[in-house]
């Protein structure tokens, strides 16, 4: 992959990152990291304006990506990043607006603008760094935390069953769906990009490592050790695909699962921009006649009304 | 007679002036009494360019709007009580990142549910302190149908100049009631734009939180090429974090107060109706003021001193006219009737200090208040039957529970 090679160039790294921000507020070791890499990576592969990019981030670890790349970026509340990309998107079209979100800010306090978004099938990019927990507020359970996971809300074990995002997602409507993992880099890029050029709301889930506050209750502190976890657990949808579901086990698929073709809401909303002025041009043409005929009706009147009492 | 001759209710004019302001960005949700605004909206917008669109929530609209608002836009939302309760955190949002948006909330009564189509003016003090964090704000109060207009038209000039959300504090009476109105042209009317970067993108540095003299930063818009960010933690002059820098923090949170209490001349509007010679000065915003106004002219045709301030401006506080008024050697009593319990009536004693006594005229079960009632307090309070200690007990908790 040569857009690997070209962001190790000083260029890249000057054009696309805010050194200024560089004293890094993620844990060494961090899964966001190569994210926010990777999402630099296919702006660049789709060769887009580094204006018409807006990086939209709720609250946690993920949001505190805006503060490290160079677009046009928004830190707003928690949860509710989607509602003002919609918004943003609305306001102006022409934009790419990339969302990333953590897994509670997208499936928890965001879950209904997540499943909205889908089904108004909005052209934003959703990313949804799923680390299983709540990175910044140390390690409570989350809608993707696995059952009987361990988290300092749940020492005794997790009793809840996750979402399967990608699944929500689907059926909620989302036109792009895919998933991938922070060791994957390549596929990461290649699904961010195709994401990203998708028109109409596309999500990709990253499974990534927060060995700090998931690992170390759950797998492993070491967070090449979570890496290995997830290459050895990531299955290819195209392998997937001829496998039942005992063979596939706990292991979860990544790759493209979603791409369709669904109307698009600021496309749409065109549509109705062209009926409303027609509409009101008939209503305008209307009036003038009316106003025309009134005019009319009082020059040809007798000039003493009123005559009959 | 002119064309611009209609009969239209205090919700539409809200839109039409949203509109005349130049609001080409509207997200909501349905809640009465707010809705009509909503679907005028609908209507409107796409007509002249703008875009609509329905929320999932009350959270999810503000939200939209201040997003719109970023691609410089100017957007509006509107609700009431309960979806303001929602919107509480996203508006300190747009506080934080000096977004330009307006507010409408078409108060209705009671906590919760309450009465969903019945007036009040409950969510004043709301307004001022709502969100959390020490926020400063902007809010104006209508009295009429044509005034919802105008104070609309306000509203978004204002939030664009100090580059804040703005509260327009409708209530149920002005957003359902029909008056007869003439709208301007709107060519006539002075829209005012956001602060913008005095240079193109790349030329020169940009700083989105960084103000001259007006304490107001200039605003880019997203894709523009700027590159800037929005931040909702405390931030410096370039929107990066600032939250390990305690003097960076405390600048930032006077700024955005002082920004608009150092222009208070430009944000405060009151009115007053007799003050002269009044004995009793009524203190009055919204609906309320126009009983209030009914009941000084039948005063006057008593002979009874009463006058009126009236404050357009309900935030910032129009204290140092309250105070002028309490100070005022005539005037034995400033009374304030309002539809709650009783909550301007705590800034208008603190303005007025020890000078005059401050009667709360409370009013709280869905009705308007009536120019009868008031001047009956005015008669208890000749006969000194009414003061500021009196406990004003509503008929049935007298019959429950004194008697
Ligand atoms: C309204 C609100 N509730 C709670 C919080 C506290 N909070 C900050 S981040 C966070 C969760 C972070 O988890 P996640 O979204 O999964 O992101 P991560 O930190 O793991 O990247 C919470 C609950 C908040 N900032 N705002």
């Amino acid at each position: 992959m040569p857009a690997i090679e070209m962001l190790q160039t000083e260029e890249m790294k000057k054009r696309y990152l805010r050194t200024e921000g560089l004293n890094s507020l993620w844990c060494p070791g961090c899964g966001i990291g190569t994210i926010s890499g990777a999402i630099v990576r296919a702006v660049e592969n789709l060769g887009l304006s580094q204006d018409e990019v807006v990086i939209v981030t709720g609250i946690g670890c993920s949001g505190l990506i805006y503060n490290y790349l160079n677009f046009d970026g928004f830190h707003g509340t928690h949860g509710r990043a989607l509602a003002a990309a919609t918004g943003i998107k609305i306001a102006n079209p022409k934009l790419k607006v990339i969302i990333p979100m953590g897994d509670g800010d997208c499936a928890a306090i965001g879950g209904n603008h997540f499943i909205q978004a889908a089904r108004r099938n909005i052209d934003l990019t959703a990313i949804v760094i799923n680390n299983q927990t709540y990175g910044m507020t140390g390690g409570q359970y989350s809608p993707l935390s696995p059952h009987d996971s361990k988290h300092t809300t749940a020492t005794l074990g997790h009793i809840e069953e996750p979402f399967d995002l990608c699944r929500l997602a689907a059926g909620a409507g989302a036109s792009y769906v895919a998933r991938s993992t922070a060791f994957h880099v390549h596929q990461m890029v290649d699904l961010f990009s195709n994401a990203i050029a998708h028109p109409g709301f596309s999500v990709v889930e990253v499974m990534s490592q927060c060995h700090v506050h998931y690992g170390k209750r759950n797998y492993s502190e070491v967070a090449s050790e979570m890496l290995f976890w997830y290459k050895d657990h990531a299955l290819n949808v195209n392998r997937a695909s001829k496998m039942s579901e005992e063979e596939i086990g706990d292991r979860f698929i990544t790759g493209e699962l979603v791409n369709r073709i669904r109307p698009e809401w600021t496309a749409e909303y065109e549509k109705i921009i062209a009926k409303a002025q027609a509409r009101s041009a008939e209503e305008k043409a209307r009036q003038d006649v009316l106003h025309r005929e009134k005019e009319f009706d009082k020059q040809s009147q007798p000039e003493h009304q009123g005559d009959e009492g | 007679m002119s064309s611009n001759l209609k009969l239209m209710s205090g919700n539409e004019a809200v839109a039409e002036g949203a509109i005349a302001a130049g609001v080409r960005f509207f997200a909501g949700y349905p809640i009465s009494p707010s809705t009509e605004i909503a679907e005028v909206m609908s209507r409107r917008l796409p007509e002249v360019g703008g875009k609509f669109i329905q929320m999932e929530d009350e959270i999810a609209s503000i939200a939209a709007v201040i997003g719109a608002s970023l691609t410089g836009v100017k957007a509006m939302d509107a609700t009431s009580g309960p979806g303001f309760s929602l919107k509480a955190e996203n508006l300190g949002l747009a506080v934080m990142l000096e977004t330009p948006l307006v507010l409408v909330n078409v108060q209705r009564v009671g906590p919760s549910t309450g009465i969903a189509t019945l007036p009040a003016q409950g969510d004043v003090m709301m307004a001022r302190w709502g969100t959390h964090g020490d926020h400063s704000i902007i809010a104006l109060a209508p009295w009429s149908v044509e005034e919802a207009y105008y104070l609309t038209v306000k509203a978004v000039n204002l939030s664009e100049q100090f580059r804040t959300p703005v509260l327009l504090m409708s209530d149920a009476i002005i957003g359902y009631m029909k008056e007869r109105v003439i709208l301007p042209d709107p060519a006539t009317l002075e829209l005012v734009e956001r602060p913008r970067p005095r240079f193109a993108a790349g030329e020169g540095e940009y700083l989105p939180y960084g103000a001259d003299s007006t304490l107001v930063p200039p605003m880019a818009a997203y894709g523009e090429g700027y590159h800037w960010y929005a931040n909702s933690s405390y931030h410096d002059q370039h929107g990066f974090e600032a939250t390990a820098n305690n003097r960076e923090a405390e600048y930032l949170l006077w700024r955005l107060h002082a920004k608009i209490t150092e222009h208070r001349p430009e944000v405060m509007m009151t009115e007053s109706y007799e003050l002269d010679d009044a004995e009793i000065v009524l203190f009055a915003y919204g609906s309320v003021a126009r009983s209030a106004l009914a009941a000084v002219r039948q005063a006057r045709q008593q002979g009874i001193k009463l006058g009126l301030l009236r404050a357009q401006t309900l935030w910032p506080f129009a204290d140092l006219e309250v105070k002028a008024i309490a100070q005022m050697p005539n005037v034995k009593a400033i009374m304030v009737p309002e539809l709650n319990m009783g909550q301007m009536v705590t800034e208008v004693r603190a303005a007025a200090g020890a000078h005059v006594p401050v009667i709360s005229l409370p009013h709280y079960d869905g009705t308007m208040i009536k120019p009868a009632s008031i001047l009956a307090s005015i008669d208890r309070f000749y006969r000194g039957e009414l003061t500021e200690e009196t406990r004003q007990i509503p008929e049935l908790a007298i019959a429950r529970h004194y008697s």
